[in-house]
């Protein structure tokens, strides 16, 4: 069920839930007794993408690419240094997220809600599964705690969980347990937009399938759209219907998941494709070296930050830093040489 | 897109953390030998059976346990802790009626029964339990002028359990004048010294009975606004960060570059002398909590700072928790067992700093009483030779502090056992 | 392959001894590794993996031990004089230990950033590793550990050896510590999820980095990981373990082609691949992993196959068989033996 819409504004079958709009999130570096600013780690550097309902958008890159703050900024766990979040709420009405105070931002909250990476961090260990799985539910209207049981319940069940684990604590449970926990937790309050940070990273292979396969029946039935950061390839291209690559804070690459793989357009997804290991002792990976390491964020190139490592740079990579545009239909670069270049893809 | 050998299964298990070789109490797992079956429901994520059922009793137990259960099962291991803690309840004991086990009224003195040695108790008269002690007789030795006390065997004088002597009111709540123990005969002239008297004549054990009182809770109170003042100030200083942050972390800095002796010694010489002992009592109390709140605060600071970082809690605020719910329900409660520990651990600071402090003359003051204040009896030599049961408060002071830091060990080693 | 295994591990057992009971994280492991091949353990947690590496290393920490097995080491002494070693009869702080230990079998640890000290910059610990071990002096060390940063592809490797580890980023860490554990030319490389804390094109740029190494010093390698990816891409010979016993063994085509442990074959069939269709349902094992203390009675992953025999897989442990030209598996579906117990 891969909803391809076709441009960023709506027709009839889509509708865009969330706009990002030249997102910039930069932190001061600080240095000295009186803590001045000496420059800025710009952890996202200008970021522009949309989500349309229902579907699920990949956020991919390494670490330091800047996903992880994206998605925290979505959700407001930081107020992003300038540019706009457009969020379209339950009433149909468009907000940006960027320019609320926590208090008109309160409200919404129940919309948008996110699923972590460690799911141990994530629990709070001294309360029982009742009060994690609860506490959305009260802090938003429902101080009945009968109703609260009985939702709770419905929500335990729904994740695949028995409801009587509602009064144990979560170190009686498995890692796997535990996402499944913390995805009853998110879904409490009926959100429309689910932010998944690397949600399946930190278990074992055996249960990444069973949480990925969660997810997927959670979104059809409740009608969700997922941001799904992560960093391993193969499990986004699984579950996403559209991805996006980052790198130091840019984006350089978004596009239909089947149509990034098979064909990417930008050196760097081209490398990270090539870099993935294949499960097949057949199939060779890795043949192509991407050579340099990962620029610091604090101090990025001059020009495309990409450049010092791409094979494909020339003058003009080096001066001047690339527009992020659409070269075919939905299909987004920041490349100046993204025309000309055939890059290999896989699968 | 067809549902192509779908087998999503359900653990329908409490597994404890895989893989991890830690000691990790408690987390067991039900019996592997059964198999949930799945149901697919409507696609959905799938159910256990209704017929699946808990291998053990022991398993629901644990895991349905709180933090706090788990820390206590943990404590209780720890052989030499309980037994401490139950030292320490003593203690307290003595602490709520000092006078029920102080034989003799501590203010009473008589400058010709001073240096009674210590009276050796005999439990049996013949074969039944009926506790005596020799009566002793003292004579003034011509040449020196002192007292000397000898033990006349020609004499038992009988004791018993709860015997009445002199009245007081429990809790200042009602009135009776029953003691652990006394002479059998209360109308005799014959009293009881079970640790001596001093050089004016007065029962050292009830003597120490009361000081306890005073030592444990001058400990116990200004730890506790130590804690009020650490807990509050760290935790403004972790949370807010910023400028809050900034000026209370020079604060403390100030106030722990401050030597501490000199400053104590400033502090309390400042307290006007005509002040009442219980009056000294409270204002030593809170000048020792000014001072000893730093090294809480940094640590409760720490503890916010990290914290804050934590993703239970950043799932809080996007579940829309307030602040002060977030800081009540999530953050302190992840710290309180650790800050109970290392309280438990100050308070015998505490205890040696107002023993040592009243010892020089600078803290509580006579006549109120205190280990330090009866320490005081003993700073020469010439005492000591003469009378070294006069040292016996220093032994309270040993059993107290090791009793506490044992205690306070234990309840830290359970509250977090992988020690982060 | 020459016909006498370097390293040979026959019914390694390796117990930890807890409170609450024993934790048989390693119960029975046998491999050979071969002078030159890359062989790999494969397994998610808790199947005794890592447990496996330290005990070889002799660094299994209380309250664990080995409590049965071998590890022979087929070594040549100073004069030339070949021997065979167990490795667990020595003492783990013996004189012979210590001199395996980083001479003859090395170790690339998971994390590089803890592996090194943060107050000794990396040049001091890679020099202080060939002082250990070689008769040379500091000079002559340095020499070595310069051109083992060269080899390993540090840039600038002069500047390099006076940094300390926090200095570097992840990728330079994870070869500085390859070159640690090269620096006394090991005939056996020891590497536990090597790349697993690092970036997909880090782990790339590794992987192809230990390759290289391994072709030009022929070194053997044993490479320990949940990756599946990775071990298709290095591994010569795999071991798929679980829950402390083999599952099966063979060359890495048969294992990824012809898996016949119903786990190794639910497994693979779980990982989302490249080359499979999106957004569909991924089969799935059941269950989750049961804890090491309550291990399943009989064969370790009955209560989770679907091919499990019931009466026999759940009484019944199965020992490792041939079942293949250099397969092995243990499982009641290929034949009887059981473990003897």
């Amino acid at each position: 069920m891969t909803n391809h819409s076709t441009n960023q504004r709506t027709n009839d079958s889509t509708t865009t839930l969330l706009q990002v709009k030249n997102l910039k999130k930069y932190f001061p570096i600080r240095k000295g007794f009186f803590r001045k600013t000496v420059g800025y780690v710009r952890a996202v550097d200008d970021i522009s993408f949309f989500i349309n309902e229902g579907e699920t958008l990949g956020l991919v890159g390494e670490s330091g690419c800047g996903k992880t703050t994206v998605a925290r900024c979505i959700l407001r766990a930081h107020v992003p240094t300038s540019g706009a979040i457009l969020f379209r709420t339950k009433d149909g009405n468009t907000v940006d997220l960027a320019r609320l105070s926590r208090a008109e931002l309160r409200p919404l909250r129940p919309q948008m809600q996110m699923i972590f990476q460690d799911p141990y961090g994530s629990l709070n260990p001294r309360m029982t599964l009742f009060d994690i799985v609860g506490e959305p539910l009260y802090v938003n209207g429902m101080t009945d705690r009968k109703q609260r049981v009985e939702r709770v319940a419905e929500l335990l069940r729904l994740v695949g969980l028995r409801p009587e684990y509602m009064q144990r604590y979560p170190h009686a449970f498995s890692g796997g347990q535990r996402q499944r926990i913390g995805i009853a937790r998110a879904l409490s309050v009926n959100p429309r937009l689910v932010v998944a940070d690397e949600p399946v990273s930190a278990l074992d292979v055996s249960v990444q399938a069973q949480i990925l396969n969660l997810m997927l029946d959670l979104q059809k039935r409740l009608n969700l759209t997922y941001l799904f950061v992560a960093h391993n390839l193969s499990v986004v291209r699984h579950i996403c219907d559209r991805v996006a690559v980052m790198y130091v804070g840019k984006l350089v690459e978004m596009a239909n998941t089947l149509e990034l793989y098979a064909s990417p357009r930008h050196p760097y997804t081209a490398a990270l494709m090539a870099a993935v290991p294949v499960a097949d002792p057949r199939i060779k990976t890795g043949s192509v070296e991407l050579k340099g390491e990962v620029p610091s964020p604090a101090n990025p190139p001059a020009g495309c930050y990409f450049h010092p490592r791409c094979e494909f740079a020339e003058d003009v990579c080096r001066r001047e830093p690339p527009v992020f545009r659409e070269i075919t239909p939905n299909h987004f670069v920041a490349c100046h040489r993204a025309d000309e270049l055939k890059l290999p893809g896989i699968g | 897109m067809s549902d192509e050998g779908r087998m999503t299964k359900d653990e329908g298990r409490m597994t404890k953390d895989e893989g991890r070789m830690t000691k990790d109490e408690g987390r067991m797992t039900k019996d592997e030998g059964r198999r949930t079956n799945e149901q697919m429901n409507n696609g959905a994520a799938t159910e256990e059976t209704p017929g699946a059922v808990l291998a053990s009793k022991a398993e629901e137990r644990v895991s349905v346990a709180s933090n706090w259960k788990l820390v206590w099962w943990r404590f209780r291991k720890n052989k030499l802790a309980v037994l401490s803690a139950f030292v320490l309840i003593g203690f307290y004991l003595i602490v709520l009626v000092p006078d029920f086990f102080a034989t003799q009224d501590p203010e009473a003195t008589e400058a010709r029964l001073a240096f009674i040695p210590a009276q050796r108790i005999h439990l049996f008269d013949g074969t039944s339990f009926s506790p005596w002690v020799y009566a002793v007789v003292g004579k003034r030795n011509p040449v020196t002028l002192r007292m000397e006390w000898r033990v006349d065997e020609s004499r038992k004088i009988p004791l018993r359990l709860f015997a009445p002597g002199f009245s007081y009111k429990v809790l200042g709540l009602f009135e009776t004048n029953i003691h652990l123990i006394g002479t059998a005969d209360p109308k005799s002239e014959d009293r009881l010294y079970l640790l001596g008297t001093d050089r004016l004549g007065r029962d050292q054990w009830s003597r120490i009975m009361y000081g306890t009182r005073t030592s444990m809770t001058v400990g116990l109170v200004s730890v506790l606004l130590s804690v009020i003042l650490g807990v509050v100030l760290g935790g403004i200083s972790g949370y807010f960060g910023g400028w809050p942050d900034l000026i209370i972390q020079r604060l403390i800095e100030l106030l722990q570059s401050l030597p501490t002796i000199p400053i104590w010694l400033a502090m309390t010489a400042a307290l006007p002398q005509d002040w009442r002992p219980d009056q000294v009592f409270f204002a030593i109390t809170i000048i020792l909590a000014f001072i000893g709140w730093t090294t809480l605060g940094r640590e409760v600071r720490g503890r916010f700072l990290s914290l804050r970082e934590e993703d239970f809690v950043l799932a809080a605020e996007l579940a829309g928790c307030s602040r002060a719910r977030i800081i009540l329900r999530h953050m302190v409660p992840a710290f309180m067992s650790h800050i109970i520990a290392t309280s438990t651990l100050a308070i015998p600071v505490m205890i040696v700093s107002e023993t040592s402090l009243s010892f020089l003359g600078l803290g509580i003051r006579p006549p109120a009483i205190s280990w330090g204040v009866l320490l005081q009896e003993a700073q020469n030599i010439q005492t000591i030779a003469q009378a070294p049961w006069l040292l016996i408060p220093g032994v309270f002071v040993i059993v107290a502090v090791l009793a506490f830091n044992l205690v306070g060990d234990g309840l830290r080693d359970a509250a977090d056992p992988y020690g982060h | 392959m020459t016909a006498t295994p370097l390293l040979s591990v026959r019914d390694l057992k390796t117990y930890f001894f807890m409170d609450e009971g024993i934790v048989k994280a390693v119960d029975g492991v046998s491999f050979d590794v071969y002078p030159g091949q890359v062989f790999g353990i494969v397994g998610e947690s808790g199947c005794g993996k890592s447990v496996t590496m330290k005990a070889i290393l002799r660094i299994v920490e209380p309250p664990g031990r080995i409590v049965g097995g071998q590890i022979l080491l087929h070594r040549q002494k100073q004069n030339g004089v070949l021997e065979t070693v167990d490795l667990v009869k020595l003492d783990a702080n013996g004189q012979t230990m210590r001199d395996i230990r980083g001479a003859e079998i090395a170790l690339i640890p998971q994390e590089p950033m803890a592996a090194f000290s943060p107050v000794h910059t990396v040049g001091d610990q890679v020099i202080e590793a060939i002082l250990l071990h070689q008769k040379v002096s500091q000079r002559e060390a340095r020499a070595i550990a310069l051109q083992m940063f060269k080899d390993v592809g540090i840039p600038m490797p002069e500047q390099r050896l006076d940094e300390y580890s926090w200095q570097l980023s992840g990728g330079l860490r994870q070869r500085a510590m390859i070159a640690m554990a090269l620096s006394c030319n090991p005939r056996l490389l020891i590497a536990d999820e090597p790349t697993t804390a690092v970036d997909v094109t880090t782990q790339a740029q590794v992987l192809r980095l230990l390759r290289r190494l391994q072709e030009q010093r022929n070194t053997a390698i044993i490479f320990i990981t949940h990756d599946l990816g990775v071990i298709a891409q290095m591994a010569e010979y795999v071991m798929v373990m679980y829950l402390g016993l083999m599952m099966e063994q063979g060359p890495v085509d048969d294992i990824f082609h012809a898996p016949q442990h119903p786990y190794t074959q639910a497994l693979l069939r779980s990982i989302p691949t490249i080359r499979m269709t999106p957004r569909v349902n991924l089969p799935t094992i059941s269950g989750s992993i049961p804890h090491p203390f309550n291990k399943p009675r009989g064969c370790p992953f009955h209560p989770r196959c679907e091919k499990a025999m019931p009466g026999k897989c759940d009484v019944r442990t199965p020992a490792l068989q041939p079942s293949g030209e250099k397969q092995f598996v243990s499982c009641f579906l290929y034949h009887d033996a059981e473990v003897s117990a």
